[in-house]
């Protein structure tokens, strides 16, 4: 069973449906018993940073992510959460992430051309930068579906896959058990479906 | 780099989809599940479904087939019509929406947007805005294009952006239902006004007219249409392919 972590942040609809539509038996819960049991941890979230990372402290979940991650359990970060994993992030101020992945988060202001706008939003191709059983189901090229304005920057060897946006933005990074994607696979069509699929059927 | 997106706006009255052919393989095309999974599966690039329903009962359809939808269809799903408190916008989010449109609502509660934009995110609020011209400016008109705000279009706009909306549909009912182009003109001032994704709306009546949209205005991001679509004049496929050889990104 995958577990979709609810910390009271985002909209948990899609993401749910779209673990059914590919065969998989998910749970939304906040519950830490509920979550430890599971065999997969989905960590969402959409908005900002600060508060999501508040949310996640004042339900104690971060500790629970923390641990089962060291326990080798596969835990997948989308758009916030992928960002939640890493060290820190400097989106209005400086905030700690839970540390599972080396980087922080910056924004794209200042770092990408003047005239691109902010925020990253729409569909855009993914480009490989390593291997991983998540792209084993998907072409380099495919087009997912992003909305954001900061990134994951300073990745080193995390980097799966990236698409261009005035500079290379992580969009799939992983390291061992613990993975993340900026876009929204529940919301990328097939490739996203796929992009899931992988991660539920593990790295071989 | 990121793709022009083309966008199907579905009508829904009462749970079922206003007008339309049949397609091959789409066995009732009134079905909203059955038409958004048809579009979706020919490369629509997001749908957005518009309630035109005044009743209670209608609205609770709605939300049900919204429903529906979003646990079948995975691209992103944006809903307009009807909205005019905070709680419209948990009552369709809840529901499977990613997106939500204003339009008559924000005109009505000029905090709905900065509210909306607060709880839920910049990402998730849209502006729609139906404008015409009258006399040497562009006005704002509510209530689906029958009543004249009085509000300065270009103006208002930017207000709206600034309070929150993270993006702007422009549908300009001089050229909506005319089919010989988008509104190229009132597309060009609201692209110099704003810096969020702008959506062209009202006009289409062929592939040429995206071809034109896009290589005019090479910062519009998305361009939407309603009958072109469901009568089957123009099919995404080819749109998207010509779009492709005259050297628009596209997702194909």
């Amino acid at each position: 069973m995958i577990a979709i972590v609810d910390y009271g942040v985002g909209n948990l609809f899609s993401l749910k449906s779209s673990f059914r539509m590919i065969g998989q038996d998910a749970i939304v819960s906040g519950d830490k018993d509920v979550i430890a049991k599971a065999d997969k941890i989905i960590l969402p979230g959409v908005g900002a940073f600060g508060d999501a990372s508040r949310k996640l402290r004042a339900t104690g979940l971060d500790r629970v992510v923390i641990s089962e991650a060291a326990n080798g359990k596969d835990v997948m970060g989308i758009c916030l959460g992928m960002q939640l994993l890493f060290e820190k992030s400097f989106e209005y101020g400086e905030h700690e992430g839970l540390g599972l992945l080396k980087g922080q988060i910056v924004g794209m202001e200042g770092r990408i051309p003047a005239d691109l706008k902010i925020p990253h939003i729409g569909w855009n191709a993914l480009r490989f930068r390593k291997e991983s059983h998540l792209t084993n189901g998907i072409r380099e090229g495919d087009f997912v579906y992003f909305v954001h304005s900061f990134y994951a920057d300073g990745c080193g060897d995390s980097l799966i896959a990236t698409a261009e946006y005035g500079a290379d933005v992580p969009a799939i990074v992983g390291k061992d058990n613990v993975m993340g994607c900026q876009f929204h696979p529940e919301k990328s069509g097939n490739v996203g479906l796929s992009i899931l699929k992988a991660f539920c059927e593990g790295r071989k | 780099m990121i793709t022009k997106r083309i966008i199907p706006c579905l009508d829904v009255k009462n749970g079922r989809v206003v007008k339309g052919v049949n397609f091959e393989g789409v066995s009732d095309v009134s079905d909203p599940v059955a038409l958004a999974d048809f579009y979706s599966k020919n490369g629509a690039d997001e749908l957005v479904f518009y309630d035109i329903t005044a009743s209670f009962e209608g609205r609770k359809l709605f939300t049900d087939i919204l429903t529906d939808v979003a646990s079948k269809i995975f691209i992103p799903l944006t809903v307009g019509g009807g909205i005019n408190t905070v709680d419209d916008f948990d009552r369709v989010l809840k529901c499977g929406a990613d997106k939500v449109s204003v339009n008559s609502g924000a005109i009505r509660n000029p905090n709905l947007i900065s509210e909306a934009a607060k709880r839920y995110g910049d990402q998730c609020v849209v502006i729609s805005a139906d404008v015409k011209r009258v006399g040497n400016e562009f006005r704002v008109f509510a209530k689906g294009g029958r009543e004249d705000t009085g509000l300065e279009a270009i103006e208002w706009i930017r207000r709206c952006v600034g309070n929150g909306a993270g993006e702007v549909v422009l549908n300009s009912i001089d050229t909506d239902g005319v089919k010989r182009g988008f509104d190229l003109e009132m597309l060009r001032a609201v692209l110099q006004a704003v810096n969020v994704p702008v959506i062209a709306s009202g006009g289409a009546g062929g592939i040429g007219d995206f071809v034109d949209l896009f290589k005019s205005l090479p910062t519009v991001d998305a361009g939407l249409a309603a009958s072109i679509f469901h009568f089957g004049e123009v099919t995404i496929p080819d749109l998207k392919r010509e779009l492709k050889n005259n050297g628009i990104n596209v997702r194909i």
